[in-house]
């Protein structure tokens, strides 16, 4: 076999070579997991618009607004998402899902905190028939709802702050 | 502020398959470009090579498929296609030394690819949670540190050259501090996780750093006499910067205080330092190094000054496989395989494979961000922390960038303890990278304590 085949194969090996790696990248692009950071809501109330005139782009509170508006005509009281308002994981969201939600420093958690003083599996929140209820599993330092502390399975509702260790959660629509 | 949501992966099994057929067709390519540039004509057992690489990839992929469905879909095809790349450069030297197939080095590194995605396999198997891992702390460090001291033992000990990094057991050679590699990344993690409150603790602020406190130290000093006892004893700097290299990043990955980098680049110059002043053959290295074409250095070794030309004479497209001479070369298909291929496919094949490197890093990287535990997180770190500066001291070394040490090319240099480690770190990484990916598992519901009907319990 002649010289040309020779080159041809030493150029198109580097070319496969470096389609691969494309082709790798590609790969990459395409797949996207773990956390997606989002914009948090804005939480300021309608009542402030000297404020709200520096702050952020006013087309999005807008829509907040529609939204929240939206949400009260419907059934309001029962909460979709967890909040984590206080403690090192401030900001984190996460939605609430039917089989029960596990929060504890225990990796296998749904969230899993990084407070010194929060139990491994420290409070589980399942839905039974009347809505959502939070039950304490045990946990060393205890779990207080809105400042009482969590003796039974209590139930509980839109904006229900849960303290856990240093961490409160707060339930959201 | 932000708020985070989770994404669901996707799994990309197939999308693996893909891309190990697609470089088991470069492979193949590349093999044959040998055998064509040489013979003139096809390769006679093109069948063997190839057919038993991509038999062994598909196994592992299978036993991905089987054992870790999510587990990252781009570790394996990279480390696949360095691993076959490596074989064909190992075969073309095989060729220019007038070895056979079956007496030469690429039967010889086909099999070890075999043993080593066999114990990998293994690995991956038996080991269905990396957490269980954490349980082996001091063991891991033991072993760790009986491993890297192994070349010392005399009866066992086989000097190479100078660098005392090899053990000979019978008619076996095997390079202990590939494996102490991975088991000292094992204890790092599960060490530093447990410390790490206690290592972050600030102590006094000076030029901008807060410094640790002194009672902290402790570690880091165990760390550095350990590395600068491999540097002296062993002659072996390469070693000694990896395990240096990367305690100092795992601390820093787990503390986040940019101190211990300060802290640990400055003990390590000291010790390096001092150890130039005090050995010859320290000496001689830095003299091979700084000094390449000067006669001095030419008469003790030209084997850094002929890798140097071979890369030069290869230039940007390269000769083109089996066309230039990297047989000139000492340890062509071991310690010098990066100017091997730097000769053959010069510097843009060079530059895609080094990126092949950087990719396999990434991911290793991408893996330790998504895990959620922290010794999960630590452990991916270090595993790809340790094949990123392997990279770094093997590049660096045959370019001049850093004195030329005796480590080896992950997954390319012919060397079966090399490939032995490697395999079982991808395993590792893939196992990780399993949990990383995995949607979160739905918590088991048990009953409300509170709604269990009351019982009579006997007690005795």
């Amino acid at each position: 076999m002649g010289e040309l085949t020779v080159t041809l194969m030493r150029l198109g090996l580097l070319a496969l070579l470096w389609l691969f790696v494309f082709s790798v990248v590609g790969v990459l692009r395409g797949d996207l997991y773990g956390t997606r950071v989002l914009r948090r809501p804005t939480t300021q109330p309608p009542t402030q618009p000297a404020a709200a005139t520096t702050a952020p782009p006013r087309k999005l509170s807008r829509s907040e607004q529609r939204a929240q508006a939206k949400a009260t005509k419907a059934d309001a009281r029962v909460p979709t998402h967890l909040v984590v308002t206080e403690g090192p994981l401030a900001g984190t969201t996460l939605p609430l899902r039917e089989s029960g939600t596990l929060i504890g420093r225990n990796p296998e958690a749904s969230l899993v905190l990084d407070d010194d003083y929060a139990s491994g599996r420290h409070v589980r929140l399942h839905r039974d028939a009347k809505g959502w209820v939070a039950e304490d599993l045990g946990s060393t330092n205890g779990t207080y709802l809105d400042g009482m502390k969590l003796t039974t399975p209590s139930p509980v509702e839109v904006g229900s702050q849960l303290r856990i260790g240093k961490t409160v959660v707060e339930l959201r629509r | 502020m932000t708020a985070i949501a989770s994404l669901r992966p996707r799994r990309g099994r197939n999308v693996e398959l893909l891309l190990l057929l697609f470089a088991a067709a470069i492979v193949t390519l590349a093999y044959c470009n040998v055998e064509i540039a040489v013979h003139d004509t096809l390769p006679p057992d093109l069948l063997y090579g190839v057919a038993g690489l991509l038999g062994i990839a598909l196994t592992f992929h299978v036993v991905l498929r089987w054992r870790a469905p999510y587990a990252d879909p781009i570790l394996l095809p990279v480390a696949t296609l360095l691993n076959g790349l490596g074989l064909v450069m190992i075969h073309r030297l095989d060729l220019a030394h007038d070895r056979t197939f079956a007496g030469g080095l690429a039967l010889k590194q086909l099999t070890w690819t075999a043993l080593g995605v066999a114990i990998a396999l293994g690995v991956l198997i038996m080991l269905r949670d990396h957490r269980v891992l954490r349980r082996y702390t001091f063991v891991a460090a033991l072993t760790g540190f009986v491993l890297l001291l192994l070349p010392l033992v005399p009866g066992i000990r086989h000097p190479v050259l100078g660098a005392q990094i090899w053990i000979k057991l019978g008619p076996f050679t095997f390079q202990p501090g590939e494996v102490a590699k991975i088991v000292l990344t094992i204890f790092f993690a599960s060490y530093l996780v447990r410390t790490r409150d206690a290592l972050s603790v600030a102590g006094r602020k000076l030029l901008g750093l807060t410094l640790p406190r002194a009672r902290d130290l402790g570690p880091i000093m165990v760390a550095w006499l350990l590395s600068i006892g491999v540097l002296v004893f062993e002659n072996d700097l390469g070693t000694s910067l990896l395990f240096f290299g990367l305690f100092v990043a795992m601390l820093y990955v787990a503390t986040e205080r940019v101190s211990w980098i300060a802290i640990g680049m400055l003990l390590f110059s000291a010790g390096a330092y001092a150890a130039f002043l005090l050995f010859g053959h320290v000496q001689t290295r830095v003299l091979l190094w700084l000094h390449t074409f000067s006669p001095e250095a030419l008469q003790r070794s030209d084997q850094l000054a002929k890798g140097l030309m071979g890369m030069a004479s290869g230039g940007m497209f390269g000769t083109g496989l089996g066309r230039g001479r990297p047989d000139i070369t000492y340890f062509a298909e071991s310690d010098f395989i990066i100017p091997s291929f730097g000769e053959e496919i010069g510097l843009i094949g060079l530059m895609a494979m080094l990126l092949l490197y950087a990719i396999l890093v990434e991911r290793g990287l991408r893996t330790a961000i998504g895990v959620r535990d922290g010794f999960g997180k630590l452990l991916a770190t270090g595993l790809s922390f340790s094949v990123a500066l392997q990279c770094f001291v093997v590049v660096g070394g045959v370019t001049r960038v850093i004195p030329l040490t005796g480590l080896t090319m992950p997954f390319l240099s012919a060397g079966g303890s090399s490939l032995l480690a490697n395999w079982t770190l991808v395993a590792l990484l893939l196992r990780i990278s399993d949990q990383a990916r995995r949607p979160m598992p739905d918590v088991v519901a048990p009953r409300p304590r509170s709604s269990e009907d009351t019982q009579v319990v006997r007690v005795r």
